[in-house]
């Protein structure tokens, strides 16, 4: 038997064998490099490798001493966190060339902990927009299990070196199901914290009361692992709290016996797949045998929170993306001087309108159209007001339930180019995702099972504010009593 | 046709934190651009805003000077426009639920009472600085960030005299508090009117004009007066005032239009989520409100009390927190009330005038200006010799003693030395003499002059003139 190479462990098991000196974090780094060396042109999940002069550790910043946490493994990291002295564009032409001056917090934090950032990105859509990880600059990132086909997004760079074995983990973000649903799309663990928990500071931001930067691994331990990295307040974000984090990998262990699971039955309505419905309950039945109790209950706004979703984060989008002009930063296109203050307009108009890709400007105009006098009011005080009531739903059943199962994507991985010309089929593959995001709640998505083609389904675990602690411990029971998380696409 | 202008102003004032607004650098003025900036002020992608708590303790301290209620939930809102000093292209503002509402503030014109109310006061960030060279424009944005208070008044004012009044009262109050230093030459203070005109003995408001570039109280006061004469003469003749954004053009000292109530802007305000809303404690405010120092009337009053001054020279002494607490300072070291007084207010207040400083950019301590006005008052020098040995002290920082010793400015009082001067005027000017003899008393004053000149101002011109009248045998 062939011996497993290293860029295809997870983080845990690599811990161990630099642990008793096995192997070096420069093994780990030569196995990636070879992996994507394989894959990568089939897969382009990577962004910029060319310009960076290869997939390699030059330039790899953090300590990766041997005494530390994580003892020097290497983390892929997606284009739109902050990395200091490395190209951080998300994806888009208008931030050509950023290199921040500062690193985000979640990236000091992984270098405090001894992590290697690879110096090249994983792919995404242009800032975050989309589903699929079409929106890229940089071209479309395709999926290790069916490279016909889209990888989910928009983190779907960070899920599809993982699942390629690219990577040993990734980090990703979710606005309305990034981390999510390429995490479902590739076979592999996502997971978005409660809103709050880990800091923002450092993200590029999409809509900031929605995103959250959270891991992207290749089994719920490593999950936990780093989430006990990343999480923590951070006086350089308002919007992080200050309560203790708990050991994450200490909650794998516990059984699931009695705890209770509420079914919402609004998300196994019109739209979802026969084969994902099939499999998810077969989940739910697994989760059942191992000792949790499960119940039908409701979340009634549910439908509501697609077309709330794309109000607000639009219109927080529209906002954040003002500062991208061409004055300090990133693509200026070349304006002749001209008539005074005519040149200043022209370039403003000139950097955005090339700068920005097509989904970036519908979302910019979209969420500048609900911010409007006039339609205030009508559209993102009304959005606001549903958010709450989406909230209450969770709320209510959190009452009485420990989580919440459901499907994380409706379908599995679609085909490249089949949703690109209409935004609305597109955005409804989020809609088993959006709904944590409004209420701020943390969700994971795990492997439980393939489709008769061989595409992986995907199981969202959603719980309580703060308590992620549930969702290690119930993702983490299921997985080691099924067979998913091992299996590997076949590249 | 009369006409009654109807005006609301919109103070800026730049709070004097050390740090800006919603991150950790300097607010210093005058530094080399750029060089107080981070990701955070400089709008980089990825940063995010943390409040700066003194800025809104400060906030709240205005406000409670200004009688404004303080509201217990706030939040901040981000308002957009597209401008290169803008790093983010929009600014944190607070739009609907201002830190403060609803205050009031009594000021005195022509001796009467007027209250004009305040609608609110909300906390900002302030925005970079342009600098046009040529062809090209830079920008500095050490500026960027800085937290400003935006004041509105209810349009409660109805002449630019009372406008200046509000705006000289109000810059004083918020320099008492120590919370800004209120100065328009640096930018800390900034102000924006709105004016319309009404028929006489008719209320309610007319199409207004929105007025800006105003740099100093006068500027404010000049273009009101202009805007309400434009005004008038568009009404009287039959025209129709159209609501815009004028510029005030000092040099032409007229207003301009800069756009019209068409091209208003669209702000897009909505509350910024990188900022939750937060609540403002009783507690907090009541310890403020303790805290507050004493305000000019109050301090206007105390000293009139206490130290018998007349309402004018206690408004004069309080126009400025620093004089005032200067006096005060003065005081401890000599209880001669009347003769701090007017040496501060004379002498001293001219010398700050003509320098443009305030008493502090004097760098004479209250003890050192004490032992001053203490050797005129007892005879040492005289009153002209001292406005000199004042000036002397402020160029050299030196002491009034060593400046009398080292220049030999003592008062000549012993009969001897003034003896030979006086010898000396009588018999260079003979005539003035015969004048005098001859019955014009104002020969005399000449004469002391005279002596007085000789003497390089050190003679002591009571005893000079007994002398002198004894010798010309006194009329």
């Amino acid at each position: 038997m062939q011996e497993q190479k290293l860029n295809s462990f997870s983080a845990h098991a690599l811990l161990g064998k630099l642990d008793k000196k096995e192997i070096t974090p420069q093994d780990i780094v030569s196995s990636l490099i070879e992996r994507a060396g394989q894959v990568e042109q089939r897969i382009n999940a990577y962004v910029r490798i060319e310009e960076a002069g290869g997939l390699s550790l030059a330039g790899a910043s953090g300590s990766g001493r041997g005494e530390s946490k994580l003892k020097g493994i290497p983390i892929a990291i997606k284009d739109n966190i902050c990395t200091e002295g490395y190209n951080t564009e998300c994806c888009s032409k208008i931030l050509r060339g950023f290199k921040p001056p500062y690193d985000a917090t979640v990236i000091k934090k992984l270098k405090q902990a001894g992590a290697v950032i690879l110096p090249v990105k994983t792919n995404m859509d242009e800032f975050a927009f989309g589903s699929s990880t079409e929106n890229s600059c940089f071209g479309p990132t395709r999926n290790p299990y069916d490279p016909e086909r889209v990888p989910g997004g928009s983190s779907g760079g960070s899920a599809a070196v993982t699942a390629a074995d690219e990577a040993i983990w990734a980090l990703g973000s979710d606005t309305g199901g990034s981390i999510r649903q390429p995490a479902c799309f590739c076979g592999v663990v996502g997971c978005k914290p409660t809103y709050g928990r880990v800091s923002r500071y450092g993200l590029i931001a999409f809509a900031s009361s929605l995103d959250q930067i959270g891991p992207i691994t290749k089994d719920v331990q490593d999950s936990a692992l780093l989430m006990n990295l990343i999480a923590g307040y951070d006086p350089s974000d308002s919007t992080s709290v200050n309560i203790e984090v708990p050991d994450y990998t200490k909650s794998l262990f516990k059984d699931i016996k009695g705890i209770k699971i509420g079914i919402p039955k609004e998300y196994f309505v019109e739209g979802i797949d026969g084969q994902v419905k099939d499999i998810v309950w077969q989940a739910i039945g697994k989760l059942k045998d191992l000792g949790a109790e499960y119940c039908e209950v409701s979340l009634p706004h549910t439908q509501y929170a697609v077309p709330v979703y794309y109000i607000i984060a639009t219109a927080e989008a529209s906002s954040n993306l003002a500062r991208f002009d061409g004055v300090q930063y990133g693509y200026r296109h070349p304006v002749q001087k001209s008539f005074k203050g005519q040149s200043l307009i022209e370039m403003y108009n000139m950097t955005r309108g090339r700068g920005f890709g097509q989904e970036a400007k519908r979302r910019i105009i979209l969420g500048t159209f609900v911010l409007s006098h006039g339609y205030y009011d009508a559209y993102y005080l009304r959005a606001l007001k549903v958010r709450t009531l989406i909230k209450q739903d969770f709320d209510r059943v959190f009452k009485e339930y420990d989580c919440i199962v459901t499907p994380t994507s409706p379908t599995p991985a679609f085909k490249i180019g089949e949703k690109t010309k209409d935004p609305l089929k597109m955005y409804l593959s989020d809609i088993y995702t959006i709904s944590a995001n409004l209420a701020g709640v943390p969700a994971l998505s795990l492997p439980c099972g393939f489709t008769k083609k061989g595409l992986p389904v995907g199981l969202q675990i959603i719980a309580r504010h703060f308590d992620e602690e549930t969702l290690m411990r119930v993702a983490h029971t299921y997985e080691q009593n099924t067979e998913w998380h091992k299996i590997k696409p076949k590249l | 046709m009369e006409y009654t202008a109807v005006i609301g102003l919109e103070a800026h004032v730049h709070l004097n934190t050390r740090s800006k607004a919603f991150c950790g650098c300097s607010t210093q003025f005058g530094s080399e651009p750029n060089s107080q900036v981070c990701p955070v002020c400089l709008g980089f992608p990825g940063s995010l805003p943390v409040l700066n708590r003194t800025a809104l303790e400060y906030a709240i301290t205005v406000a409670v000077a200004l009688n404004c209620r303080v509201q217990e939930f706030t939040k901040f809102d981000r308002k957009h426009y597209y401008y290169p000093d803008l790093p983010k292209n929009y600014q944190i503002s607070q739009y609907d639920l201002p830190v403060a509402l609803e205050g009031f503030l009594d000021i005195q014109v022509d001796g009467k009472v007027k209250r004009i109310r305040i609608r609110r006061a909300h906390l900002e960030e302030d925005a970079g600085k342009l600098i046009h060279r040529q062809d090209i424009s830079l920008v500095d944005f050490n500026r960027a960030g800085v937290p400003l208070l935006e004041i509105v008044s209810e349009p409660d004012i109805n002449s630019p005299q009372e406008a200046y009044a509000y705006l000289t009262f109000l810059k004083s109050i918020i320099e008492y508090l120590g919370v800004s230093d209120c100065d328009m030459e640096k930018g800390s203070l900034r102000c924006d009117a709105n004016i319309s005109l009404i028929e006489k003995g008719q209320s309610g408001l007319g199409t207004k004009s929105e007025l800006k570039n105003m740099n100093s109280f006068k500027a404010v006061k000049d273009a009101l007066s202009f805007e309400i004469e434009r005004q008038s003469e568009l009404l009287s003749g039959g025209g129709v005032i159209t609501q815009e954004t004028r510029l005030w053009d000092a040099k032409g000292l007229r207003t301009i239009s800069m756009r019209s109530k068409e091209e208003a802007k669209d702000y897009r305000y909505f509350p910024d989520p990188d900022l939750s809303p937060f609540t403002i404690s009783q507690d907090t405010i009541s310890r403020i409100k303790q805290s507050l120092p004493e305000l000019p009337r109050e301090k206007q009053k105390r000293l009139a009390d206490q130290y018998g001054l007349s309402d004018y020279d206690a408004e004069l002494i309080t126009s400025s927190r620093q004089l005032a607490d200067y006096f005060e300072e003065c005081l401890k070291g000599y209880a001669n009330a009347k003769a701090v007084f007017n040496w501060l207010s004379g002498p001293v207040l001219s010398e700050l005038n003509s320098r443009g400083v305030s008493i502090s950019g004097l760098n004479i301590s209250p003890e050192q200006m004490v032992e001053l006005v203490k050797f005129f008052q007892e005879g040492k020098i005289t009153n002209l010799v001292a406005k000199d040995v004042l000036g002397q002290m402020i160029q050299s920082g030196k002491a009034a003693a060593d400046i009398i010793e080292q220049n030999g400015l003592a008062q000549i009082s012993d009969a001897g030395s003034l003896k030979k001067i006086i010898d000396q005027v009588l018999e260079e000017n003979t005539k003035s003499v015969g004048d005098y003899k001859a019955g014009k008393s104002n020969a005399l004053m000449f004469l002391l002059g005279q002596v007085m000149k000789k003497s390089q101002g050190k003679a002591n011109p009571k005893t000079v003139a007994d002398m002198l009248k004894t010798r010309l045998g006194g009329s």
